[in-house]
């Protein structure tokens, strides 16, 4: 049994990430008089939603006429119809609201002649039910995550926000299914911290780094995904993972679909533009799922550019010097940095590259956990925003700045729904012992391993397979080879070696719970994958080339014990919140 | 005549040296600054030799190599891996940047590593910025406005949004307050490069109702006026900012505004 001092603490509400959601629902929580703790492993403002470029989308209407419906009918359609269409209308209908609530709290927004918030066209997003290109992408030049992050910041500062930082969250204390609090490991002094909690709020992004080229930041790990799943709940819809289409080739670093949204445009090696036809009339600005598709056909077919023909070019240098001086600076600092282009002269080389989790922790539109257990019900004190969660609004594909406001929407609904739910200073029930001594002697298990496979050969191993059994194009037999090969990576862990036995920075090991979180959500992934026998949004399956609305209309949920997963379904919820609008019925998806 | 001696523990000795195991005929020297504070030992410089015929162009390529291949104990930040969240911030070749942007091409022969310069080090390459993020705080970096309309943004012509270019890209990697003479001496006091084009950004901010009493607030002795104009900051800095003429601009404000 391992033993370490705990340092116990007792919070109305615990936020676990401190990115865009976690920032805004700390915000909410601190207003609502809650006594609140934002947990992060990094400073917030190292937090990957500053790496989001092209913008948040809300109808406004501040450049043409816009209505919350068009927006929320482009979201079901980009879904590929797999997103719940109750929180899809809540997304697009508190959307302007939040925009103008980012803006009020000092948001340096792009602005219009009139002085507005400045939008822009973006891909799947269109006027009156897909009749035209609509210009509804809020920007802050082509830095608008950095912008958002950095005010939401300033506003929890505002509001004395308690922050631990550097803090790594271990596992979810839990008693009969229901979640009492978390334990953390404090990085910077090496103490084990127990955090007791009426509600622990996940907020901890995506995990982008199951796969080997990914425009995610090294802590893309998931890991508030893998704590749910340690909690035996189930994670949803892992197989959606989204491929920006244009990640710098080679690198990886995102190029902002803002790019297309100001008039750039993909060519392959004959010098067509190629999108036209694959979508005649959105052109560049299909969704994502479609342009990355296209990309790889084009690619696969022998008509890519390169020594090995194994990517395109992205053209903007055809565009005014003052749009890409004043609403593209970041990618034209990327470019030169990263692929040593200069935007006003020659093309960007881009492939498409893994960018966004669709799937995640199940949560209503207030964010509560969902499970399922006979019916659909909600998992006491556990809630889920942001890229962690999956409420699901996104469905089978997201649409290009319907993350950042996904990240306020639902940071603002998890804090509304534990206001009501939690009364302020509530006594906290014991915890069994057991919890914590299981979750140290995972911690304490990994900090002494001893084996012969390094985290970092372990790592590569997965990402490799992951990028190769489980892309743009998945088959039975690939994702068959994808499903064994993963298992016997995670076989790897049971001989993994840790070099470092220390508490104060031990990135060694940091690297190795990341791992551990990490293989878990592979294992789901490719799972999830090889079960769903149809094409549907990012799923795009050679074998299975339609969607299959009579089988499939339904949420994956998979469970994980070890390598041993467990897969089912629940159906996609087909009514909206209110009357205000109707159920969009599936339809064929053309762009 | 006095004897000014530095505590023992302060100084650096040589440390571990790894010998290139790959056979590689492209070797570079990496010289690392090493220290854990859960040993009693001193602070080291570990020496690497790194295979550069596989190994991409930036120097946090190079951190990461020596991490995944040759030395896993090794410690330093690092997230986005492309020049937006800051973490990465240390000194290279005697300069302060970011690793992720860095190209070790640029560093000419021994390439020596070591965390930013003048912090307190947690461990290797991990610097102490709290008391910086305490500075931060001090500004106070949030817009102030006191209008009550929810149905509408706050109105900003284009040219008052111009005027906060320059300053809302800053990632707060704290290059230029710890490349900053100034800073190094008083750096308790006096808030630096990175916070003072903070507190600019909301002075010039014209949605925000308390330009007066930002100015007033920063228009002290230390805070401000330690400020040089040794412009180590504007060289410094990774995204290419000029926090100097910010600090400038607010000196010019104060001495011709009736604050």
């Amino acid at each position: 049994m391992s033993s370490y001092n705990i340092i116990d603490h007792e919070y109305d509400v615990v936020v676990l990430g401190a990115g865009g959601s976690g920032l805004r629902a700390a915000v909410g929580l601190s207003e609502a008089g809650l006594k609140t703790a934002c947990i992060s492993k990094v400073f917030p403002t190292r937090s990957h939603t500053s790496a989001a470029q092209g913008g948040i989308s809300a109808a406004l209407g501040n450049m043409g006429e816009d209505d919350w419906r068009w927006h929320m009918y482009d979201t079901v359609k980009g879904a590929d119809w797999l997103g719940d269409q109750d929180s899809i209308e809540y997304l697009c209908k508190e959307a302007p609201k939040a925009v103008l609530e980012l803006e009020k709290y000092g948001v340096p927004f792009s602005r219009t002649d009139e002085g507005k918030i400045y939008q822009r066209p973006f891909g799947g997003m269109t006027k009156n039910y897909g009749n035209g290109i609509v210009q509804r992408t809020c920007a802050a030049a082509d830095r608008t995550g950095h912008a958002i992050l950095h005010t939401l910041y300033g506003q929890a500062l505002k509001h004395n926000t308690e922050f631990f930082i550097e803090y790594f969250a271990l596992d979810l204390l839990m008693k009969d299914g229901e979640c009492k609090g978390l334990i953390a490991w404090n990085l910077n002094d090496g103490t084990i911290h127990r955090f007791r909690a009426h509600t622990v709020i996940i907020a901890t992004g995506g995990y982008g780094k199951v796969y080997y080229s990914a425009t995610s930041a090294h802590t893309c790990t998931g890991d508030g995904n893998a704590m749910v799943l340690r909690a035996g709940l189930p994670l949803q819809d892992m197989e959606f993972v989204q491929f920006h289409p244009t990640g710098i080739y080679g690198h990886g670093t995102l190029i902002s679909e803002g790019v297309r949204g100001e008039g750039g445009y993909l060519v392959n090696s004959k010098g067509e533009r190629f999108m036209e036809r694959y979508a005649p009339n959105a052109k560049d600005l299909a969704s994502r799922d479609v342009v990355s598709r296209s990309m790889s056909i084009e690619i696969n077919e022998g008509r890519g550019v390169g020594k090995d023909q194994d990517h395109v070019h992205l053209h903007l240098s055809h565009l005014d010097k003052s749009v890409i001086e004043n609403r593209l600076p970041g990618i034209t600092e990327a470019a030169r940095l990263f692929a040593n282009v200069d935007v006003t002269k020659e093309p960007i080389p881009v492939v498409p590259t893994v960018h966004y989790n669709m799937g995640g922790i199940p949560t209503n539109y207030k964010a509560e956990v969902l499970t399922v257990n006979g019916s659909e019900k909600t998992v006491p004190g556990l809630m889920a925003i942001g890229e962690a969660a999956c409420v699901s609004v996104h469905g089978a594909n997201r649409l290009g700045s319907n993350s950042l406001i996904d990240l306020v929407v639902f940071g603002r609904a998890a804090a509304k729904r534990a206001a009501e739910l939690i009364k302020p200073g509530a006594p906290h029930e014991e915890i069994p012992e057991t919890e914590t001594q299981k979750c140290l002697d995972r911690f304490d298990k990994l900090r002494n391993a001893q084996g012969d496979n390094s985290t970092a050969e372990l790592r590569l191993a997965m990402q490799k397979t992951m990028q190769s059994k489980c892309a743009v194009f998945r088959t039975e037999k690939n994702l068959e080879e994808g499903v064994n090969e993963i298992r016997k990576t995670y076989d790897g862990m049971d001989s993994i070696s840790v070099k470092d036995r220390s508490l104060v920075f031990n990135t060694d090991l940091v690297e190795t719970l990341e791992f551990d979180n990490l293989i878990r959500q592979a294992v789901t992934t490719v799972d999830s994958a090889y079960h769903r026998k149809e094409s549907r949004g990012a799923h795009a399956r050679e074998d299975y080339p339609n969607r299959d609305d009579k089988k499939f209309m339904q949420h994956t949920l998979a469970w994980c014990d070890g390598k041993d997963t467990k897969i089912t379904y629940r159906p996609v919820h087909n009514s909206t919140l209110t009357n205000e609008v109707q159920y969009f019925p599936p339809q064929e998806r053309v762009y | 005549m006095a004897q000014i001696s530095l505590p023992k523990n302060s100084e650096v000795n040589k440390g571990k040296y790894f010998k290139d195991k790959t056979g590689s005929k492209n070797i570079r020297k990496v010289n690392v600054y090493r220290w854990n504070p859960s040993t009693e030992e001193n602070p080291r410089i570990d020496t690497y030799e790194v295979d550069m015929d596989n190994c991409p162009s930036k120097v946090l390529d190079i951190l990461n190599k020596i991490k995944n291949e040759i030395d896993p104990t090794l410690a330093y930040r690092r997230s986005c891996a492309h020049g937006v969240c800051g973490s990465c911030a240390m000194n290279m070749g005697g300069k302060n940047g970011l690793a992720c942007t860095k190209p070790h091409a640029e560093i000419d022969g021994e390439i020596d590593i070591y965390p930013l310069p003048h912090l307190k080090v947690k461990r290797d390459l991990i610097g102490d910025l709290d008391g910086l993020y305490k500075q931060y705080q001090s500004i106070e970096p949030w817009l102030k406005n006191n209008s009550s309309k929810d149905t509408t943004e706050i109105f900003q012509s284009k040219e008052d949004r111009a005027k906060l270019d320059g300053a809302y890209e800053c990632i707060m990697c704290a290059c230029c307050s710890t490349s900053c003479p100034s800073y190094w001496w008083n750096g308790d006091k006096y808030l630096g490069p990175a916070v003072l084009l903070q507190a600019y950004r909301w002075i010039v901010d014209s949605r925000d109702d308390e330009r007066k009493a930002r100015l007033k607030k920063v228009a002290d002795e230390l805070k401000l006026y330690r400020c040089h104009t040794i412009l180590n900051c504007t060289s410094a800095c990774p995204k290419g900012l000029n926090p100097a003429k910010a600090i400038a601009e607010i000196k010019k404000m104060l001495a011709t505004a009736n604050v």
